[in-house]
This record gives C-alpha cells, structure tokens and sequence, in this order.
C-alpha cells in the first residue's frame, strides 16, 4: 500500500506548477500561539494521577566501579519510593540513528558524572534531596586518562589522501601550516531531558523530548528487554534539540524501567547539571591543516588532520574535515583522524557534526593562505571552486557558491568594507568565509488524508523548534490546494508512520518529500475522479479544476482519500555531491586594550534549494550564525584536569552567545534555487549550514580589525590580549 | 533541597530573634535558593525579611544617601539620584546579572552572595568554604575564574559582586544590625573578611546579624566615574576582572582618585599604594602603567588565571585614561556635576 519511491533521478518541479502559493511563504507556526502561552505540553508538562518523580544520581569517581548504595542517610525523608539502578540502565544517550540501546555498563563507571542510579520518590522535592544524600561506595580504578593530548590510547585512521603531496607541497608559492584547537562544546537545549513512562498491560508508553522516534523506539526496546512493537514514544514538542535529543538517553531508560518495576508512572527530568554530565558533548579539536597555493592562488595541496576525543567504545568520533574534503579542490589532498580515548563525558553529534568546528579552522586557514598571497579573501574562494568533487569524483547537485560569494560580497559591502579603522578605543575589520554543509536523504515515510473538511498530515517526524508543523502543513496545503487553516499536522508518536527524525538538517527534505509524495497520490486519485491526467489538474482553494470540470473538494471527496508514501535515498546520492552553500561576511570591533570582541554586523546568503518557509528558514540560518558566533568567541566547557569532569555545568557559566553578543545586525538571505537531485522538492537542509564557517568570519574579521590570528577558541579576551602584547601592543 | 521551616518576619527584631547558627535569611532568594536546592546552603530555618518596613527606601543621609538592604538592584540603578552622583554604582549594578535577576535581587543579597567558584558549586569536590577543613579541590583544578588577591591556601575563591566594587570605590559603609539591637556602619574592608583560614566566614556579620543598608558619601562634585566590566560575553557573566574608579581632575592634576576592583580578591579589592602614585600627578600613559603595574605587583595567580594580570593592568590603564581625559570617555564612563 505505501508507496515507496527512491531519488535516482530529478522528479519534474511540480512545486512550480501548484496554484496554491504555501510554499516559501514566512507562514507563521501553527504552534507558535501553543508556545508563547505555555500551552504547547512538553514531556515535563504532564503529570497524571499517581505519578512519581526520579532524580538521577551521578558518579562522583572517573573509572571503577560501583560496589554498594547505601540507603541509610535516606531514612529520615519522607516519601522515598526505592532506589534503582542495574543491568539496564544506560551510561549515555545512544548516538544518533543507533536504532539499539547504548551501553550499557552495569556497575562499571566509565565517566565522571555518569548516571548510576535512580531515587524515585512521591515528590520530587524528596527525591532530589534523596539524591544528593545517598551514599555511594566505589572500588575506584584511579589513574583514569581525562586529557585528550596525553591520552595513551589514540586510534589513527588511514589517510584519505589523493595526488603527490610532496610535489605539490614542493612547488607551491604560497604555504600555510597552522594548527588551530576548539575546546569541547555542548548543545544547551532549552528544554531539559526529561521523560515520563508508563506501563499498560506489558505495553510502555513514554512522552519525551526526542528528535528522532523511529530510532528512539528501537533503542528504548532494546534497553529495557521488550520487542519495538510494544514500544509507544510521543514527542510533539521539543524544547530545542541540536543533536542532544538523537538517541535515546538515561532520562527515559531510568523512567521507564522505574515505571515498569514500580507500576506506576514515573517522571524523570534532569537538572541542568545532570544535562551537562549525562549529555552526548561536542568533542574538543586539535586541527592541523595545510595549505599551499601557487602564485595565481590556486590551490595545489591541502591537507587538514584532527585529534578528536571519545570514550571507549563510542563509535562516533567528530567528522571535522567533511566540508574540507569537498568545498575546494586541490592536486594532493590528505585528510586523517585521530581518536583519543579519554574518561570524559562522551562525546556526540552537536549541531553541524563536523563543519561546526571543522569549518572554522578550514576558512580561518584559507584566510591565512590568502594573507599569504596578498590576494582578497574573496577571489582566492571563487578561484578554487572545484569543477567535480575532489575525492570522489562526483557532479555537484546545485551549488551557488560562486553567488552566495559575489552577492554576499555586494550586499555586505565588501569591497568599502572598513580596513585598519578606529573608534575611539576599538579596532574595526571585517571578515568573511565560506559555507558548507553536506545535505542528506534519509527514509521518511508520511500519511495524508483528506476530506471534504481539509486535509490531515500524519507522521512521527519531530518539530524540534524547526518549525516541521508549518512546512509539513504548507506541502500537502500547496499540492492538494488548501489554505494552511485547512491542514492539520500530526507528529510525534510511533504509532503514526516513521519519518527521518529531526537531525543531520535532512528532517525538513527527507519527512517532508514523503509528505509531497502522499500528497500527490491523492492528486492521482483526484485527477481520476475528475477525469483528467495528474498533470491537468488545477488544486487551489478547496476547488479542483481538470479536463473542464471544476468541483470543490467537499463535493469530490465523499468519505476520505488517503496517501501514503516513503522516500528513500537513491542513485541521485551516488552520482551527485548534494551540500548546502553560502557565504558569511563580518564586521567586528576589538578593544584595544581588553580584547573584548564584539560583532557589529554579520550577513550570511545560502544556497538550500528552493526555500520552503522563508521565515523558518531565516530563523535556523541566523540561530545557526549566532551559534557561530558563540563558538568563536565564547563557548567553552572546562574540565577537571584532574576527574575530567565538567566544571561548568550551568548556563551561567557555560556561556551561549547572550543577546549583547547577537547586537549587531545580523542577517540572513537565501538565493532562491532549484536542486532538482536533492529530492522531490528540490530543497536542501538550512539548519546546520548557518553554523558552518560562521566563526571563521569572525576570526577572520578580528585579524583584520586588530592583526592578530587567534588560533585556540574560543576568542576570550584573554587570548587577545596575550596575542596583542605578543605583538607589542 | 532539605526541608525548612520558614519564618515571615514582621520586624528587625523579630528577625534576630529569629536568626543564629542554622537559620539564614532570605530577601530576592536570587542565589541562597540555587544554593539550598544544590544542599550547598542547608539552612533548617529561613527567615524572610522581604517585608520588614523600612528597609526598602533610598533616602537623603546628610549629604549623601542611605539605600534600605531590601532596595532591589533595578530600582537602585535607575534611581535619578544615583544616576547624577553615584553613577559609577548604577553601572555596576546593570553589568551585572540579568533582567529579571535584578529585579528580585537586593542590595543587602547582592553584598552577601557567594562565590561562583565551581567546586564551592560541587558537592563531590573538596571545598574549605563549604566545609570548613576539607581541603581546597581548586588549587589544582579549573580557575579561570579564581581570585589573584587576598587569598590564602585554603581558599581561592573571587567574590562576584559588580555592586560591591564600585561601592568600595565610592567609600560607601554597610550598616549592619548586631543581635542586641545595635546598629554600627562599616567600611567594606572591615565587613568582608579574607579567607586566611576560615574562608567559610565570608564577612564580620556573625549568625545573628543582618545587613540593613548602604550609606553612600557625599557625591564627589565634578569627578569622572567609569565602571568597567571585561567578561567572557557581552552580558550576563561574571567579571575576570573589573575595574570601578572616581576620579577628579583639578588644574592638570588628578585631585583624587579611588579605584576598586572586581573579579580579582575574595573581596572588592583596592591599594592605597596605586591610590598614592596617582593623586597629585599630571594624566599620563607611563604613570598609569606604572600604576597597573604597582597593582598586579603582588598578585599570586592559579595557573589558569595568569592572564587577569595584563588585563587587569591593561582595563586599568583603559579606565584611567578615559577618566582623566587622555582618551574620549566610553559608555560606562560618566562626568558627575562640579557643584554637588
């Protein structure tokens, strides 16, 4: 019955042809009045009868393991349920996609912070207090390594390398060989993880905050030992995600096992601190890259090695050369990662796995090559632009890169751009850098209904902030010809058809073309009951129009028509290079004397297709530069050099770009396009590519301003201070 | 968070009554909440003193003010008084903090938080201020945002007050009410304590004393006031270093000059000797570097806050020559009226 349809080719650009006018309008979200009035219920918000509420409880030793809790302290406080904790309990969030529990360590403690049991009480007042006193007693191991630069175990991957290095790098004019650091960085969703679990008959029904339901519900199942079918995840809200919220974590395993052993519901939230230790972090970087050039700036070597962190027996390690392996081409190319296996919170997919970090160092490079050169930043991009992907040798999709760098270019400014100016105190400068970020399709499937009422979309794709609920709304609203009062979008329980999940910026594209695609099953069957061919058929405003015949909906549509589809990857993934493509140009002031940066303007152009929501999409585009942002100048996660463990576990001293840090202008615009082998649509994922090289615009732009390169983030004004006196300023 | 009783108090009277060595008071609750639900703070009983008359007015004090300790920091940094006289206050009070946290917190709480030092913060690490005798885990731990005056091998933690510091440059005194009833004023290096061995006894209160305001000096007619706030964002983030000064200019020379700063010691910190160098002395760059340097002369930095020396002397020297005329004054820097 469903549909499922794989992207080998481009599909006709059937967007184009629809009467409606939905798609890429700024709609509002349907949920936003829900939100801004605390009506929208997050899974923290639903408390029914008979509830009981789980703390979480941390390992306070680095590695060992756990030999007895000791629940004596615990006798004076009133309304303790039971202390748990056992086989199945989970040392982390499952990485993204694992669609299977994560580990799962028994007593072992591997980490710093790592959950290791749950206090359950009548009132979470009890328990949190319940928590903190419980006495656990370890058999410490001692001499865990924290220190990703002295690890003992490091697993170096095989170079992906092409071309002669040593002759390429022999004959250049121009050469960099730099080594920048990022230090380790977390997601900071809004939204604490939390859970709440229930059992109904030897069926578990959690309402979570997850990004992805498909997986979530394989993971949860396999956690707590029952087949996925007896598995019920509901998710409709989501206080922000960034890649914390992919897999399953210990919030909704300690829940449910709780709820089960207890029976009764059992609510987990974790404090912001427990958010900190128990959350999948961004590994820090050490990035080596080389660079060399001959005198017309062309790239002729370019090579860019990195030393990440993770525990043992993580698979994820940080993908922080992925833009560099396909944004610029070059004779030789050499790329390497290394994996130091370190007792710190593991590490995971943060927003732009990858480019967020990986891109910075990249575009700060290639600003120092053009330095080197003498030649405008700008130029030396729109010169290496490479014909066919370097290491694979693929067509690129749509790409506009060349646009987004002139048209950012004109419309920033750049050529009056203020160079070596003064105000008062502050040193003014501009920079710039190039985007990318790779787009993917994931399987997605949907359901539309419609009726003479309107239409029902039907999906267990998340909304993540993202704004799905509008676009999803607005697809089926432009191909089955309604206004979006018409469409009703339903998310966020497995027991509706499985969707990509919110991650990888695939969610919009992927759940969305599944969305298209059962929608325009219905055109079928509407075009074949007005007897027309799909392609004369004219939806718009609840009247259908085909072969002379002119009917409204309410008249054609008896009882319901269903579509259901699914969209796969396909051939069009293999033949085709698909990314997302932009620019980012930046103006910033640098104290003279405090080395305190501050952003005064910053405009970013994107490449993602067509746009689908041209408000939802400006808001993840200049989120994402913000983040950016941030991440070049202040985010940081300190640890203990000592326990590993994360000494800045709260939003006050883990510092997010504030508001005054986001002042400036900050703007973003997209050149509208086409990628017919992206998907169906021909629209590519925006809500990773505002993050990647965002920072590499305002390094770039604090050298500029104050002729220093800062190379180990985040630019604190710390570290431009000592780059400043190093210089004899 | 431990269960409490808690206690509405009426009068001052009743509040002493009330207090000792396990109770706590309560005002804004801004940071001695955080506290109790992390079980830093386990207080058995809290007296809230919110509602106590009389405490919440900024009123005339010969030719200065006094500020009730219940006057909230919002409302103190608008005041149009201390916008005019005391301005290096209200810009102390508005790089602190946040929005909705000023407009809760007070100005008794604001002199009495409690360091932001993260391993106070933890209960799993070894913390002299939290449990007195337990050893101090930040000596070799993180300590970007560690103290590099006043403190002593048991204690290395900053006090985090914008408020405090430039108080100490206005000379402003703290009243504080005894447990007999008595009420004396104290300068604030008599009412914070350094550490030495007790860094748990953070000032010269005692169990049963309450803090009930703030007695500003007379305004210094025609002075330069300037309060500046390096952090590692633009907002809402505690200082590395600050630098709070009053500063007056007569005939070419700087008459007077009181500099407190932030970030940097268990309490505001200040030295006379920097003070000394300065008054009576034409503006001059290699002055106030030699100044900042007599400043950091006898710091004792964590390893990872060595840096707040150059910037400590660096903003020094920024906020001197904005103040004296050498540079063009910044938002942050103000000019007071020459008649008070």
């Amino acid at each position: 019955m469903t549909q499922t349809f794989k992207m080998d080719e481009p599909l006709p650009r059937l967007l184009d042809e629809t009467r409606q006018g939905l798609i890429g309008t700024p709609m509002n979200r349907p949920d936003g009045p829900l939100k801004v009035s605390g009506r929208a219920d997050y899974a923290a918000d639903r408390l029914p009868d008979g509830t009981a509420h789980g703390v979480l409880v941390r390992a306070t030793i680095t590695k060992g393991k756990v030999t007895r809790l000791d629940e004596s302290a615990l006798a004076g406080i009133e309304g303790v349920v039971a202390v748990l904790s056992g086989p199945n309990f989970v040392r982390n969030p499952a990485q993204g996609m694992a669609g299977e529990s994560p580990v799962q360590p028994g007593p072992r403690v591997d980490y710093h912070g790592q959950p290791i049991a749950l206090v359950v009480a009548e009132t979470f007042e009890a328990a949190r207090d319940a928590a903190q006193r419980l006495v656990v007693e370890y058999d410490d191991a001692g001499g865990a390594e924290v220190d990703p630069d002295s690890a003992s175990e490091v697993e170096t991957d095989d170079p992906d390398a092409t071309g002669d290095w040593d002759e390429a790098w022999g004959r250049a004019a121009a050469k960099v060989d730099v080594t920048y650091t990022t230090p380790g960085q977390v997601s900071a969703a809004m939204e604490p993880h939390a859970a709440l679990a229930h059992w109904d008959s030897g069926r578990l029904t959690l309402h979570g905050s997850q990004q992805m339901l498909r997986f979530n519900r394989k993971e949860l199942a396999d956690a707590v030992g029952v087949d996925p079918s007896e598995v019920r995840i509901l998710s409709p809200y989501v206080g922000g995600g960034f890649g914390s919220k992919l897999g399953i974590g210990a919030e909704a395993v300690s829940a449910a096992l709780a709820s089960r052993d207890l029976g009764r519901p059992v609510r987990v939230v974790m404090a912001r601190q427990t958010v900190f230790d128990a959350v999948l972090r961004r590994t820090q970087t050490s990035q080596h890259v080389r660079l060399a050039a001959d005198a017309d700036g062309r790239l002729l070597a370019l090579g860019h090695d990195d030393l990440v962190s993770n525990l043992p027996e993580e698979s994820f390690a940080e993908p922080t050369t992925n833009a560099s392996q396909f944004t610029y081409g070059a004779a030789a190319l050499r790329f390497q990662q290394s994996v130091a296996r370190i007792h710190r919170t593991p590490s995971g997919s943060v927003r732009a796995p990858g480019e967020a970090v990986g891109m910075v160092v990249l575009e700060a490079a290639v600003d120092e090559l053009a330095g080197e050169l003498g030649m405008d930043p700008v130029e030396l991009r729109l010169k290496n632009i490479p014909d066919t992907a370097p290491l694979t040798g693929q067509d690129y999709s749509g790409r506009r890169l060349a646009d987004c760098l002139r048209q950012g270019a004109e419309r920033f400014g750049w050529a009056q751009r203020p160079k070596a100016e003064r105000d008062g105190d502050w040193l003014i400068g501009c920079g710039m850098a190039a985007a990318a970020r790779k787009n993917m399709l994931t399987k997605a499937a949907a359901r539309v209904r419609l009726t003479g009422a309107g239409a029902v979309v039907e999906t267990d794709m998340t909304d993540i902030g993202t704004g799905s609920y509008a676009i999803l709304a607005q697809i089926a609203g432009e191909l089955l010809g309604l206004p979006e009062s018409k469409v009703e979008v339903r998310l966020a329980d497995t027991d509706l058809p499985g969707a990509s999940g919110s991650g990888g910026s695939f969610g919009a594209g992927s759940t969305g073309s599944a969305v298209f695609l059962a929608a325009r099953r219905i055109r079928e069957q509407l075009a074949a009951q007005l007897g027309c061919e799909p392609g004369e058929l004219t939806l718009q405003d609840g009247i259908a129009r085909g072969a002379n015949v002119e009917k409204s909906l309410a008249d054609l549509v008896q009882d319901e028509l269903v579509g259901e589809a699914e969209i796969a990857s396909g051939e069009a993934a293999k033949s085709h290079l698909s990314a997302g493509w932009g620019a980012h140009f930046c103006e910033v002031a640098v104290h003279a004397w405090t080395g305190e940066v501050r952003v005064r303007r910053m405009l970013g152009l994107f490449d993602i297709g067509r746009v689908l929501n041209r408000k939802t999409a400006t808001s993840q585009a200049v989120g994402g530069m913000i983040w950016g942002l941030g991440g070049a100048l202040t985010e940081e996660l300190h640890h203990d050099p000592r326990t590993g463990h994360i000494a800045n576990r709260d939003l006050a001293n883990y510092h997010v770009a504030a508001h005054a840090d986001a002042a400036g202008r900050i703007e973003a615009d997209f050149v509208d396009d086409r990628d017919d082998w992206a998907n169906p649509m021909q629209s590519k994922g925006v809500g990773e590519l505002g993050i990647s090289g965002s920072g590499g615009a305002v390094l770039n732009a604090i050298h500029a301003a104050a002729g220093v390169r800062i190379r180990h983030l985040p630019a604190t004004p710390d570290k431009v201070i000592a780059a400043l006196e190093a210089a004899g300023r | 968070m431990r269960p409490f009783d808690y206690t509405r108090a009426g009068t001052l009277d009743e509040a002493g009554a009330q207090l000792g060595k396990t109770a706590a008071v309560i005002a804004g609750g801004t940071n001695i909440l955080d506290l109790m639900k992390l079980q830093i703070m386990t207080p058995e009983r809290l007296v809230d003193i919110g509602r106590v008359p009389g405490l919440d007015g900024i009123e005339a004090d010969g030719d200065g003010l006094r500020v009730g300790a219940l006057v909230r920091n919002s409302d103190l940094a608008a005041d149009g008084r201390i916008r005019a006289g005391w301005p290096v206050l209200s810009r102390a009070l508005l790089s602190g903090a946040s929005g909705q946290i000023r407009n809760k917190a007070t100005t008794g709480g604001n002199l009495l938080q409690r360091t932001r030092c993260p391993y106070f913060y933890d209960p799993a690490m070894a913390c002299n201020k939290r449990e007195p005798g337990a050893g101090c885990a930040a000596k070799e731990g993180v300590g970007r945002m560690l103290a590099i005056f006043g403190t002593s091998e048991h204690c290395l933690a900053a006090h985090p007050s914008d408020m405090a510091v430039a108080l100490r440059a206005l000379d402003a005194k703290v009243a504080v009410r005894a447990a007999d009833g008595s009420e004396r004023t104290l300068p604030l290096d008599e009412f914070y304590r350094l550490p030495a061995d007790r860094p748990d006894i953070e000032t010269v209160l005692g169990p049963d004393g309450i803090v009930t305001g703030v007695v500003l000096p007379a305004p210094v007619a025609g002075s330069v006031q300037a309060y500046r706030k390096v952090r590692d964002r633009a907002s809402y983030a505690f200082a590395l270093v600050s630098v709070a000064a009053v500063v007056t200019v007569e005939d070419g020379r700087i008459a007077r000059a009181r500099l407190a700063f932030g970030g940097v010691a268990p309490r505001p910190w200040a030295n006379d000797a920097v003070t000394a160098m300065l008054e009576g002395e034409a503006p001059d760059d290699a002055l106030f570097r030699a100044a900042a340097d007599r400043l950091t002369a006898d710091a004792a930095p964590h390893p990872d806050n060595e840096f707040k020396l150059p910037m400590l002397r660096r903003t020094l020297v920024s906020v001197l020559r904005e103040t004296t005329g050498l540079a063009e004054p910044s938002i942050g820097t103000d000019r007071t009226d020459a008649a008070a």
